[in-house]
C-alpha cells in the first residue's frame, strides 16, 4: 500500500501511515478549513486498509488540539480499528496528552467509551 | 442631512472599546484565514498578560468554534433597507470581572425566523443539562450526527458549553418578518 506522509501545519496534523513499518499516527493541531476533504486521503487509505491489514496495528494520537468537527472523524477512524480489534486482529490505540492537558485526556476518556478498543492513555 | 462627524465616532468608538474592555471587535465575514488571525492575535495578547495555559487553551477552543458558527453562516449575507446592513457576523472578545481575570466571547449574525425556533430549542436543551448530560450529549452527537459539506457536526455549542461550565446566554432580536438577529455572549472564567 502506498504511505500517506501528511506535513502538519498550524491548523492541521501530522498524519504517517505505513502498512508496511506499522506506523499509524495522527499528531498537531486539527483545525483544517475544510475537514472533509483534509481527511479523505485519510479514511480512504484505512479503509482500504481494514481489507488487508496487518495482523498487529498500533494507532498513534498526539493531538495537542482539535475542534469539534475533527473530533467527529477521529471517531470515524476508531471505529475502523474497532471493526478490526472485534474481526480478531490485536489492535492496540495509544491516546497521548500534554501532563497538564485534562481536556484532552477526558477526550480520550470519552472516545474510550464510545468505541471497544485496546488502549493506553499516555501523558508526557 | 446631517453631517457625519468621524472624529466623533472614531473617539466614541475607541471609549467603547476601552471602558467594556474589548480587545476585538470584528464586523463581516469569518473566514478560516480570518479565524487563524484573530486566535493568533489572542494568543499573542494573552501571552502579554502571561495568561496562564489552561485559560489559553479554553480561549483558544471556545473562539475557534464561536468563529466557525459564525463562517458556517457565510450565505447569510442580507442587505436591509433602511436598516443598513450586516455582513456574516459580528465577534467580539473581552475581559471581565473585577480585576479583568475572564474572557467573553460576543457573536452576533443573522438567521432566518424559520430557522430560530429549532436552535434556540437546541440551546434550551444544552443549557438544561449538567456536566454529565452535556458529556452524553456529545458523545451522542459524534456517533449519530453527519459532518455537513461545510464541516459542521452540531458539537460547536456542546463543546462551548462543555469548556466554559456556564451557561449559553444567547438571544434572538427579531429584525423584520424573514430575520432575526442572533446574539451568543460565552464567557471563560476562571474559576470553574
Amino acid at each position: 500500500m502506498d504511505v500517506i506522509k501528511i506535513r502538519g501545519t498550524e491548523d492541521t496534523p501530522d498524519v504517517i501511515l505505513d502498512a508496511e513499518n506499522g506506523i499509524f499516527e495522527f499528531s498537531g493541531r486539527s483545525l483544517p478549513e475544510d475537514v472533509l476533504s483534509f481527511y479523505a486521503p485519510v479514511l480512504q487509505w484505512i479503509e482500504e486498509y481494514i481489507q488487508t491489514p496487518n495482523p498487529r496495528s498500533e494507532v498513534v494520537f498526539r493531538l495537542e488540539y482539535f475542534n469539534t468537527a475533527s473530533s467527529k472523524i477521529i471517531l470515524d477512524i476508531l471505529i475502523y480499528f474497532e471493526h478490526l480489534s472485534k474481526e480478531g486482529y490485536e489492535i492496540l490505540v495509544k491516546w497521548f496528552y500534554q501532563k497538564d492537558d485534562e481536556d484532552m485526556a477526558e477526550a480520550g476518556e470519552e472516545y474510550f467509551e464510545i468505541v471497544e478498543i485496546p488502549y493506553e492513555m499516555h501523558s508526557y | 442631512m446631517k453631517k457625519f462627524d468621524y472624529k466623533e465616532l472614531i473617539y466614541s468608538f475607541h471609549k467603547e472599546m476601552l471602558t467594556n474592555n474589548f480587545t476585538l471587535v470584528y464586523e463581516g465575514e469569518i473566514t478560516h484565514q480570518i479565524t487563524k488571525a484573530f486566535t493568533s492575535l489572542t494568543e499573542n495578547k494573552m501571552d502579554s498578560y502571561s495568561e496562564d495555559a489552561t485559560m489559553k487553551k479554553k480561549v483558544f477552543h471556545v473562539m475557534v468554534e464561536c468563529l466557525q458558527n459564525l463562517s458556517k453562516h457565510a450565505d447569510d449575507i442580507r442587505i436591509f433597507k433602511d436598516k443598513g446592513y450586516s455582513g456574516n457576523g459580528i465577534f467580539i472578545i473581552g475581559r471581565v470581572g473585577p480585576d479583568n481575570e475572564d474572557y467573553h466571547i460576543l457573536t452576533g449574525n443573522i438567521i432566518e425566523n424559520s430557522r430560530v425556533p429549532e436552535l434556540e430549542a437546541f440551546l434550551d436543551k444544552i443549557n438544561e443539562l449538567d456536566k454529565n448530560g452535556l458529556k452524553e450529549l456529545y458523545k451522542k452527537q459524534m456517533r449519530e450526527g453527519t459532518l455537513s459539506e461545510k464541516g459542521g457536526a452540531g458539537l460547536g455549542l456542546i463543546d462551548i458549553a462543555r469548556k466554559t461550565g456556564e451557561k449559553l446566554d444567547y438571544s434572538f432580536i427579531e429584525i423584520d418578518k424573514k430575520n432575526s438577529f442572533y446574539t451568543l455572549r460565552t464567557k471563560i472564567s476562571r474559576k470553574q
